[in-house]
């Protein structure tokens, strides 16, 4: 034969590499989605789509499966004919991982995702007109910096509350009234000491210095420099010595408190709900140097192929009854001065300081760090990103 | 061989640790399945059937259920055809890069998940800008089944020789006709056990799954991570758990018994069917979590 | 050869003509049957495996925080120097080094026993429960285990104790979830070894352990090597398992946490896997572990 040995082949080689180069070429122009804002407001509320794609906390969207007491969703369902499907999202970097890819049509972000999914351009804003309960949310949490961005609504607000401190009476005497008993003072418990497993939780690294080494002058958590980051790894980093395990979802830590794995550390309130539910005998308790927290907001996507649906959700999620059901058994307080009425337990929105300014100023919501301090130290904070990375340190 | 009694004696020790080591753990999720506690506790506080009774009402398991064997099954499917098509080229044909093609189809199941659904992720939504859906999921699933499929196929080639197709060539019938008539009859067992341990794979496979798959799907495997998510839904997973488990002996009985089978051209009698059952069951060590 | 061509009959279907259009060009036959395998492998996995790589020579933009296509050696540079980078790759790796060799030691005498003891029934049997448990789901047997090294657990519960060190959690879970893995290709590598040479060496007065260290291993190492691939391979990337099991991070995890921030930083340790891998399985190639897969 004239032809030499392999030589079509090698051509085959030659193209396939040539597709292959192709694609890194696309791969370099494309992908160019992130302007942040930009995106519209609806106009008006249209019929319907039939279905709704959700990212929620866990117990934000019940159905009745959890427990068939709690069901705010079905109603929904009937009274719009739409379909909720919701993906729970552990933290909120899970949340922004999955509004990113487009396939959700709304999301019950924290302070520390907001701002991340306006920057992405993964949000659109919120005409607050269209959603009629919008009227009766507590002013405080109207217009913040966390749901409001270029003088634009985001968001409408579900409801705030603050991290608690959870112990087990058995193993953990007397009753801690200070987060030292995770941090100074773990060693004590040295293997059953449990933390929120998110960079977010060097706050409450910050936090306690802010009380406990006052000269580093920590003021706002979210906003550190260098040395008051370092301090802040640190502590943790001789915390995690003493740390059984890390949790982000709450069934882990359900099971850690019950199995006796974990005997303390930071919780949700809707957590030592179900632990007491089921006969543990856990407590919990604000602690003197304050807690970090949350105050979130329902936003709506830029890709959501169901908007309707998704304003309906909005109103429906804070209308009176519903974000009385939902504040109760999550544990905070709601978004609708209404709802407040609507609680099984009268004491409800006392209990969670619904109205009270002066509480939920001690209560650091959670937000993204970013560089700018806001103050006159300039642009020297650490930005998320390296917050993810001393996260890494700290668990080595 | 002889085997001394203390010899044999050790093995058999060797053997129940190892059994007593991967059936221990299998029955306690049986166990859960029937306690009636809520937090997975131990020792089981009481026993019942109520989660089997939920598991079979719940929708969501029912319909991830089915997602998972649809997906598994196309994903077989394109595995068996791209794997037999590869193999068949490496076994009967010499070419630049030969060896090449081994490396080539063992890289998606060598490297870790991750790196495969974070790669194909990155370029679905990047490069191609389409959406995640089914159709992701299967191009994920079947990527790192074709190995498996193929190292049968090779494995069954190697030991039949060409001459059968060479001759029904001769006798003047086309390529698609040998192959259909000679080639896969050949070759079938070889590739029914291939397939059976991919639909295996990708039933169970969640991590380049959850990277690929749509907002509103779920396989078993991302049923079963969401619901441990969730407290009361806790026994109802290891019931559906310990379903899997016992009707997935069918599909492992099969495999098995159709591995045993001889080969055309091999040689007859026991030693024949031993070798087939090794290479092939040899085959079947490949997968991803 | 020609005949077919020699046999004329006027009309000659689609498929004949098709065919003589392959005949006599192999490497054109050849090249029809890989265009769909390579096809797919190449340009979509491999494909994808390029873009990841370029990634990696991105950056974050300080302010922005927006993913900056310039070529830059910020993240390699970044996971090469940070010391807990390298203690995160080399505990991941020193796990699976140590869960491949206790599987391979675990695997051993139940894949002896099918190949060269057990009937054939037997065989069957302990084939089908090796493979059973490929299908009891993944994350319910970590669940499962979690609840049983727990303090209340199993382990406990007989007196053994439950392992608090993370790593021997971890190592104990994915010795467990491999092990499969491991015992199909030794049992098949096993099976090759013909009798004669074990009947051979005893035959020539060497006891077992000799036959063993002398016959056996060496004949059986390739198909040790061939499930070492996996057992390697599968620990190097799960992230799931020590998330579930421990509060350590291996290299899974901490590309996982930076997937969706940091993208570039992510696809950069993930190149760490990739590479030992790569390396990992030329080494196999070379010592003959293909031929056992």
């Amino acid at each position: 034969m004239s032809r030499p040995t392999g030589s079509s082949a090698r051509v085959a080689w030659v193209i396939v590499g040539a597709l292959v180069a192709f694609m890194l070429a696309f791969a370099g122009c494309g992908g160019d989605d992130d302007d942040s804002g930009g995106g519209e407001a609806l106009t008006e509320v249209g019929k319907g789509e039939g279905e709704l794609d959700l990212v929620a906390w866990a117990g934000y969207v019940e159905d009745g499966s959890t427990d068939p007491a709690v069901d705010w969703v079905t109603d929904f369902e009937k009274k719009t004919g739409c379909k909720v499907n919701v993906k729970i999202g552990n933290t909120s970097d899970e949340m922004v991982q999955l509004m990113r890819t487009g396939q959700y049509d709304g999301v019950s972000a924290s302070g520390d995702a907001t701002g991340r999914l306006f920057e992405g351009g993964d949000v659109d804003p919120v005409n607050v007109d269209l959603v009629s309960n919008y009227e009766d949310v507590f002013d405080a949490l109207k217009d913040t910096e966390y749901n409001t961005f270029d003088g634009d609504n985001y968001g409408v607000p579900h409801g705030r509350g603050s991290n608690l401190l959870q112990w087990d009476p058995n193993e953990v005497k007397p009753a801690p009234t200070s987060w030292d008993v995770v941090f100074d003072k773990a060693k004590d418990y040295s293997g059953n000491v449990t933390a929120y497993d998110n960079p977010i939780y060097i706050a409450d690294a910050a936090l306690y210095l802010r009380e406990h080494q006052p000269d580093l002058g920590i003021e706002d958590p979210y906003e550190l420099d260098q040395e008051q980051f370092d301090a802040s790894i640190d502590l943790l980093k001789k915390q995690n010595e003493h740390i059984g395990e890390y949790w982000s979802d709450y069934t882990k830590q359900i099971q850690a408190f019950a199995n006796g794995d974990s005997q303390v550390g930071t919780t949700w309130q809707v957590i030592t709900n179900l632990l007491n539910a089921d006969g543990e005998p856990e407590k919990n308790v604000l602690p003197s140097e304050g807690a970090t927290g949350w105050s979130d907001t329902w936003m709506i996507s830029s890709e959501a192929e169901h908007p309707n649906c998704m304003y309906e959700w909005m109103n429906h999620i804070i209308s009176p009854q519903a974000n009385a059901d939902v504040a109760e058994w999550f544990g905070e307080a709601p978004a609708n001065e209404k709802s407040c009425k609507l609680t099984a337990d009268a004491e409800h929105c006392d209990i969670y300081h619904a109205d009270d300014e002066k509480f939920f100023d001690q209560i650091e919501e959670w937000k993204t760090p970013v560089a700018d301090c806001g103050d006159d130290r300039g642009e020297e904070c650490k930005t998320y990103d390296e917050w993810v990375q001393g996260w890494t340190e700290v668990k080595g | 061989m002889r085997i001394s009694g203390r010899t044999r004696g050790l093995l058999l020790g060797g053997v129940g640790l190892t059994l007593a080591f991967i059936y221990i753990p299998l029955l306690i999720i049986g166990l859960y399945a029937f306690s009636s506690g809520t937090t997975l506790e131990w020792p089981p506080p009481g026993f019942t059937f109520e989660w089997f009774e939920k598991a079979f009402d719940n929708p969501g398991a029912r319909d991830a259920f089915w997602t998972s064997i649809k997906v598994a099954l196309i994903a077989t499917a394109v595995a068996i055809i791209l794997g037999t098509l590869a193999s068949l080229a490496v076994v009967r044909h010499r070419f630049f890069g030969r060896e090449t093609i081994s490396f080539l189809v063992i890289l998606p199941i060598a490297l870790p998940g991750i790196v495969t659904g974070i790669a194909l992720n990155s370029t679905f939504s990047q490069v191609f800008g389409i959406d995640l859906s089914l159709f992701t999921v299967v191009v994920g699933h079947a990527t790192f089944c074709i190995v498996v499929v193929y190292n049968n196929a090779v494995a069954r080639l190697r030991r039949s020789s060409a001459s059968f197709e060479e001759a029904s060539a001769d006798l003047g019938a086309t390529p698609w006709y040998t192959f259909r008539r000679v080639t896969l009859p050949n070759m079938r067992t070889a590739l029914i056990a291939g397939a059976l341990l991919a639909f295996a794979l990708s039933f169970d496979e969640i991590i380049v799954t959850t990277f690929t798959i749509a907002a509103g799907e779920q396989t078993l495997p991302i049923w079963f991570f969401t619901n441990f998510a969730r407290p009361a839904n806790l026994p109802i997973v290891n019931a559906v758990a310990a379903l899997v488990i016992v009707f997935s002996m069918i599909p492992v009985y099969i495999a098995h018994r159709l591995s045993s089978e001889e080969t055309v051209g091999a040689a007859g009698g026991r030693g024949a069917a031993k070798d087939t059952t090794g290479t092939t069951v040899a085959a079947e060590a490949t997968a991803v979590p | 050869m020609e005949a077919a061509d020699v046999t004329a009959s006027a009309r000659r279907s689609a498929g004949h003509r098709l065919a003589d259009l392959f005949h006599g060009r192999p490497r054109l036959q050849a090249g029809a049957l890989l265009a769909g395998p390579v096809g797919w492998l190449v340009i979509g996995y491999i494909g994808s495996l390029a873009v990841l790589l370029v990634t990696a020579f991105w950056s974050l933009g300080e302010l922005s925080g927006e993913l900056e296509k310039a070529l830059t050696f910020s993240n390699f540079d970044q996971i090469l120097t940070e010391p807990v980078y390298r203690e995160i790759a080399g505990r991941t790796i020193l796990i699976a080094a140590l869960v491949t060799i206790t599987d391979a030691l675990l695997a051993f005498p139940i894949a002896f026993f099918m190949a060269k003891v057990a009937s054939a029934r037997m065989r069957g049997v302990l084939i089908v429960s090796v493979l059973l448990p490929l299908w009891s789901g993944y994350l319910v047997k970590v669940y499962t285990w979690r609840t049983i090294m727990s303090e209340g657990g199993v382990l406990s519960w007989v007196g053994v104790g439950a392992p608090t060190d993370d790593l021997v959690r971890v190592w104990l879970v994915m010795s467990y979830l491999w092990l499969p893995f491991m015992i199909i290709p030794v049992y098949a590598g096993l099976e090759r070894i013909s009798d004669s040479l074990l009947s051979a060496s005893e035959d020539l007065g060497a006891h077992p352990w000799k036959t063993f260290r002398s016959v056996i291993l060496p004949l059986v190492f390739p198909a040790v090597v061939a499930g070492s691939i996996f057992t390697f391979s599968l620990t190097l990337g799960d992230f799931i398992t020590p998330l579930l099991v421990s509060k350590t991070q291996f290299i899974g995890n901490v590309v996982y946490a930076n997937f969706s921030n940091d993208l570039p930083l992510a696809a950069a340790f993930a190149t760490v896997p990739i590479v030992v891998m790569i390396i990992y399985l030329l080494v196999a190639r070379r010592l003959g572990a293909f031929e056992h897969l």
